[in-house]
């Protein structure tokens, strides 16, 4: 760039992207807030800093252990899904890749049809009920173990490895499964880092299974315990009883309790997010290339 | 190292013997037939779930007892016609809205590939693909927190604080603005993420196109319409033939369900809820198979319908 100086173009770009970085931000900042300070005491400016902090909402829903059953599903799901997701994916993957595999590109077809083949959702619930998986916590990882997309991403991946890697433990004798954990997984770190990225968010994001399909309230996710929490809470906070019980009782109000449940679902994304940065970016343009 | 010890076979191999191929060939093949089975399984079995739209379903009693009643279930459609219309209208408008927002991820790709800043356009980046990474409940959580009118930060902002306004904000709850309110939430989800599609086809360019266009006089936006964008475009393409696929589900269940409050029903109320309430909390499984069928047939068939079209008018289909 010949010249250093700001265009009007520029001030209003720079004005513009910085007003999308506060919206981003901004939201999840405020519930933070909200989380740790007193939202009856409107006579600051609580919505920018916290105030009167106190952690009594996280020892509230903490000391009610109604919580950590949630928490654990859904740590559990995400754990689990991921692995399986991985292992089934990749492995599909590699098999696809192989020359000598009868049927290879029907086979490949087979199964990115059903990226975009969908039954509906009556016909899927309908058929997890007939595979026994309702009220399971299986239901949770096993129909999302073979992901189309992500079978896709991590094929091209494959496909851009060097053959001379595989041809000579081949020629070595190294038979399918020796070449796969050996040889082609140990180099696959960064599109596997990034679909178990995208995998492990979905899997904790996700409660749409388990509002179908599993009314079992020891298998309830987080997030679908974070929904049902906001739809009781919009008719007790409309209940000037029992905002006034809160009052008396001091305990930390229902605002804040919510907020600290929803910090608890944010933050182990924040978490994993610096690390995804890392591989999403390159996961999804192998994707955007692939289209 | 069990590949170092194997090495002795290295020096028969070079071309395998036949009889070799074609046991690797079956064991590949065995291999396979997991994977096969667990798609048919839980993808194609699920279709065969569509002829339940022909009986008279009730939960519990074995397919083969099941009563025939043709297509009663489809003319159920009709018996509902206001609320299966109304539904379908809201399915394509908040789709329509949705597919009309598609170029600003691209917009906001070019804007800010334009920021000369390099951190700051990274953090401008990183953060924007955030809310695409959290949940709608927890994003309507985060809408509430700020938008409700009882104690909403903003209202208590412009009412308490600024004296702005008399009446607290009603924005959630407003079913005159439902339909922008879903369109800015999607938006505002998926704009950073979908433009990272975009920023790597930029990134793509060959820069020498660039200097060529500046030795030739080629301000800023000369060189974004006649480079930047013909970069994109077919990026641009392949994603609205996939929003096209994807129609009649739009944002899809998640969304709809959790924004969808009473106040805002009416205009909230898309295909795949709508199939929830009717199918699974009331229970009337053929029916909702009937709408689930309709759907992915419909939304099968206008991909197809736009991949051709993409086909004509530039030669390559997307598939």
């Amino acid at each position: 760039m010949k010249k250093k100086k700001l265009s009007v173009f520029e001030v209003i770009n720079y004005i513009f992207m910085l007003l999308v970085l506060i919206s981003c931000i901004y939201p999840f900042y405020c519930l933070l807030i909200s989380s740790i300070s007193d939202p009856k005491q409107t006579e600051s400016w609580f919505f920018i800093f916290p105030l009167n902090v106190s952690l009594a909402s996280y020892r509230e829903i903490f000391g009610n252990n109604r919580i950590l059953q949630p928490i654990l599903i859904s740590a559990a799901r995400a754990f689990f899904g991921t692995v399986i997701t991985l292992v089934c994916c990749s492995m599909f993957a590699f098999l696809v890749t192989q020359r000598l595999l009868p049927f290879r590109k029907v086979i490949y077809k087979y199964v990115v049809i059903t990226m975009y083949l969908n039954a509906g959702m009556i016909p899927w619930v309908l058929t997890m009920v007939t595979y026994g998986l309702k009220n399971n916590f299986w239901v949770y990882i096993i129909p999302t173990a073979m992901s189309a997309y992500y079978i896709i991403l991590i094929k091209t991946y494959f496909e851009s490895l060097p053959a001379e890697l595989e041809e000579s433990a081949r020629m070595d004798g190294a038979g399918f499964f020796t070449t796969f954990f050996r040889i082609i997984l140990p180099v696959s770190g960064p599109i596997l880092g990034a679909i178990a990225m995208f995998s492990a968010v979905s899997q904790w994001n996700s409660w749409y299974d388990n509002l179908m399909l599993v009314q079992d309230n020891n298998l309830k996710t987080l997030q679908l315990m974070l929904y049902q929490v906001i739809q009781n809470m919009n008719v007790v906070m409309n209940d000037p009883k029992t905002a006034a019980t809160a009052q008396v009782l001091n305990r930390p109000s229902i605002l804040s309790v919510r907020s600290a449940i929803a910090m608890l679902t944010v933050i182990p994304i924040q978490c994993v997010y610096p690390f995804m940065q890392r591989y999403f970016a390159s996961g999804i343009m192998v994707g955007a290339v692939k289209g | 190292m069990g590949i170092r010890t194997k090495q002795t076979a290295s020096l028969t191999a070079g071309k395998r013997p036949y009889g070799a191929k074609q046991a690797e060939k079956r064991k590949l093949f065995l291999i396979s037939i997991p994977f096969i089975l667990f798609i048919t399984a839980f993808c194609y079995v699920p279709l065969i779930g569509w002829v339940i739209s022909f009986f008279q379903y009730y939960p519990g009693i074995p397919l083969n007892k099941l009563e025939f009643v043709g297509l009663k279930n489809f003319q159920a459609f009709f018996y509902n016609k206001k609320q299966v219309l109304n539904v379908v209208r809201n399915t394509f408008v908040l789709s329509g809205l949705i597919l009309a927002t598609l170029p600003l991820p691209a917009v906001f790709a070019i804007l800010l590939n334009e920021m000369r800043n390099a951190k700051f356009k990274k953090l401008v980046q990183t953060f924007s693909t955030i809310p695409y990474f959290i949940s709608y409940v927890l994003l309507y959580l985060a809408f509430v927190t700020i938008l409700s009118p009882s104690d909403g930060m903003l209202n208590i902002l412009l009412s308490e604080k600024l004296h702005l306004i008399d009446k607290p904000l009603n924005v959630l709850t407003n079913e005159k603005i439902a339909w922008s309110v879903q369109t800015f939430t999607y938006l505002f989800k998926n704009l950073g993420y979908s433009a990272i599609l975009y920023l790597s086809a930029i990134a793509g360019i060959d820069p020498q196109l660039y200097e060529a266009a500046e030795v030739d006089g080629a301000g800023r936006w000369a060189k974004i319409i006649h480079i930047t964008v013909p970069g994109i475009i077919s990026t641009f393409v392949v994603l609205l033939v996939l929003g096209l696929g994807n129609v009649l589900s739009g944002a899809g269940f998640e969304q709809y369900y959790v924004f969808g409050n009473a106040m805002v029903l009416d205009k909230l109320e898309v295909i795949d809820t709508y199939t929830y309430k009717m199918g699974i909390v009331q229970g009337n499984y053929s029916f909702g198979t009937a709408m689930s069928m309709m759907k992915s047939l419909l939304s099968v068939g206008l991909m197809v319908a736009a991949n051709s079209l993409v086909k004509k008018i530039r030669g390559s289909s997307i598939f």
